[in-house]
């Protein structure tokens, strides 16, 4: 174990995936809160169109991801503010669109490789030192920024109608946090790849809301669950010889599991 | 204070994909008074609130709360506390009683910064003022539905308002606990010195508790003190209103007409 952690590839991907985990865990308490899983599944999953423009391109498909991502999600929103259409289906048109230029784009690229696929699956042990500056940045800006706007956020979450009334600028929070989603999840690609990114995003707040009671616990618990299912799922990847990015999101899964089975033992009556 | 209007409306049509909703609204509401606002359903009620609210922009018209125009003094976060119609969207929200009150001076706090002690026990008095003092602590869920509406009320007075507005504050309360709230707006309304504005549907409500009555539906119908009269209702309700009281309890008999 103590040769592993020497390990600079190890050092790099412990520090990531902690950053990352922490930073998913924040952002899940308000994915949870606000009911936007699925909108995390499909900004996820329309990243897929922007890094294979990065491949297309031939530059760093962090940027594209990142545009296309934002773009995507601004979309989505928009389309539910004109109210023509419901906020699922456009959630699903646009990622089923995004993921299909995706691949017109690889194709056209003829880049069908390894690269890819760690772009789906995630492939932490490969990040080199530039990435790790990527992460830390994107992970300093989005904590700042929340920190900023957190009780707005909560009330906004509580009740959106009385933050408007309370002259809370509920729009303009709608749309940054979508752009911190999209920020976030775009980074948490190198940790769990696209498929899996929104588990990152949906789990540790879940796990929380069982566990937890009051909003700041909340947090608490959440990015405990998200780093603490991070750091044991690389360890564990690494001694079963597992790819990483599922190891994290299963062990994840698992503590889900475990906090749903003690609410329900607490809430048993006379247990 | 109670010499110059609080609202004034001109002339205020809104519409939504053609159809209107308020039909040439001429509206004037003084300080310090009671108002409720009758009228059935699809009346308009809700989207009168809304524009006064500062959250619909009238399709044509003016209107004037304070002297100023309803978004401007939405985005101060001041002057006007709101009870809206169901205030709890999600029971097992994580936050508790003093955190939901608090949100009452967010609009004053502004982005970035987090509450004062000031503002700690402006929240706290309020939640004296209505009684629930001793549940400050408890998450917002686990109280009772004539409790929670308290929370929300004190929140509303958290924002230190002259305009109190109130969307059908009873619907979801029992027989006592609507009585209890109605005396706990009187009450407040006198110790602050406040205008308050109540939508209603419940005619026995609004005509035992407030001075001036405005029936509306698409248009308006001013009535000045209570009792008011059955061919007001009818007009405003669009069919025939029995409106009896005897003994303690008020009651209101509704034939559909067929038209």
């Amino acid at each position: 174990m103590t040769e592993l952690l020497a390990l600079g590839f190890f050092q790099r991907a412990l520090l990531a995936g902690l950053v990352l985990s922490l930073l998913c865990g924040l952002l899940s308490v308000f994915v949870i809160l606000r009911r936007l899983a699925f909108i995390g599944v499909g900004i996820s999953h329309s990243a897929f169109g922007g890094v294979a423009l990065g491949f297309l391109l031939g530059v760093d498909p962090l940027w594209t991801g990142v545009v296309f991502s934002v773009l995507v999600a601004l979309l989505i929103e928009w389309a539910r503010g004109r109210g023509r259409l419901e906020e699922d289906a456009a959630i699903g048109i646009f990622f089923a669109a995004s993921m299909a230029l995706g691949v017109i784009f690889l194709h056209l690229s003829r880049t069908y490789n390894v690269d890819v696929f760690s772009f789906l699956f995630g492939n932490i042990l490969a990040i080199g030192p530039r990435q790790v500056l990527q992460i830390l940045g994107v992970a300093v800006a989005v904590a700042a920024t929340l920190a900023l706007c957190f009780k707005e956020l909560v009330f906004l979450s509580f009740d959106e109608e009385m933050a408007w009334v309370s002259g809370v600028p509920v729009q303009a929070l709608r749309n940054l946090f979508l752009i911190l989603m999209a920020l976030v999840v775009i980074v948490s690609i190198y940790l769990v790849g696209i498929i899996l990114v929104s588990a990152l995003l949906v789990i540790p707040g879940a796990v929380a809301r069982n566990l937890a009671g009051h909003i700041r616990t909340m947090v608490a618990v959440s990015m405990g669950a998200a780093a603490g299912a991070t750091v044991g799922g690389l360890l564990l990847s690494y001694q079963l010889d597992w790819p990483s990015g599922a190891t994290v999101v299963l062990l994840l899964s698992l503590v889900f599991f475990l906090s749903a089975f003690l609410v329900r033992r607490s809430r048993r009556p006379g247990g | 204070m109670s010499s110059a209007p609080v609202i004034e409306m001109r002339r205020l049509w809104v519409t939504y994909n053609h159809a209107p909703v308020l039909e040439d609204i001429d509206l004037d509401i003084q300080g310090g008074s009671f108002v409720g606002i009758l009228g059935p359903n699809g009346a308009g009620k809700s989207t009168l609130l809304k524009v006064l609210l500062g959250l619909i922009r009238p399709s044509r018209g003016e209107v004037r709360v304070f002297g100023e125009s309803p978004e401007r003094l939405r985005r101060q976060g001041r002057f006007v506390g709101y009870l809206p119609q169901r205030p709890l969207t999600n029971p097992r929200f994580p936050i508790t009683v003093l955190d939901a009150v608090l949100m009452g001076r967010y609009g004053q706090i502004g982005l970035g910064r987090r509450p004062a002690p000031a503002d700690r026990r402006v929240a706290q008095e309020n939640l004296e003022r209505v009684g629930i003092a001793h549940l400050a602590d408890r998450p917002i869920g686990d109280l009772s539905g004539g409790e929670q509406q308290r929370v929300f009320i004190a929140r509303a007075l958290s924002v230190e308002p002259r305009l109190l507005i109130l969307d059908e504050p009873t619907v979801s309360l029992d027989a006592c606990a609507q009585d209890d709230l109605y005396d706990l707006v009187q009450r407040v309304r006198e110790d602050l010195g406040l205008t308050v504005l109540m939508v209603s549907h419940d005619i026995g409500a609004v005509a035992t508790h407030v001075d001036d009555i405005v029936c509306l539906n698409r248009r308006v119908h001013l009535h000045q003190a209570p009792p008011i009269g059955r061919l007001a209702l009818e007009n405003t309700f669009g069919c025939s209103v029995e409106y009896l009281f005897h003994g303690q309890i008020p009651h209101r008999v509704v034939r559909v007409h067929d038209d």
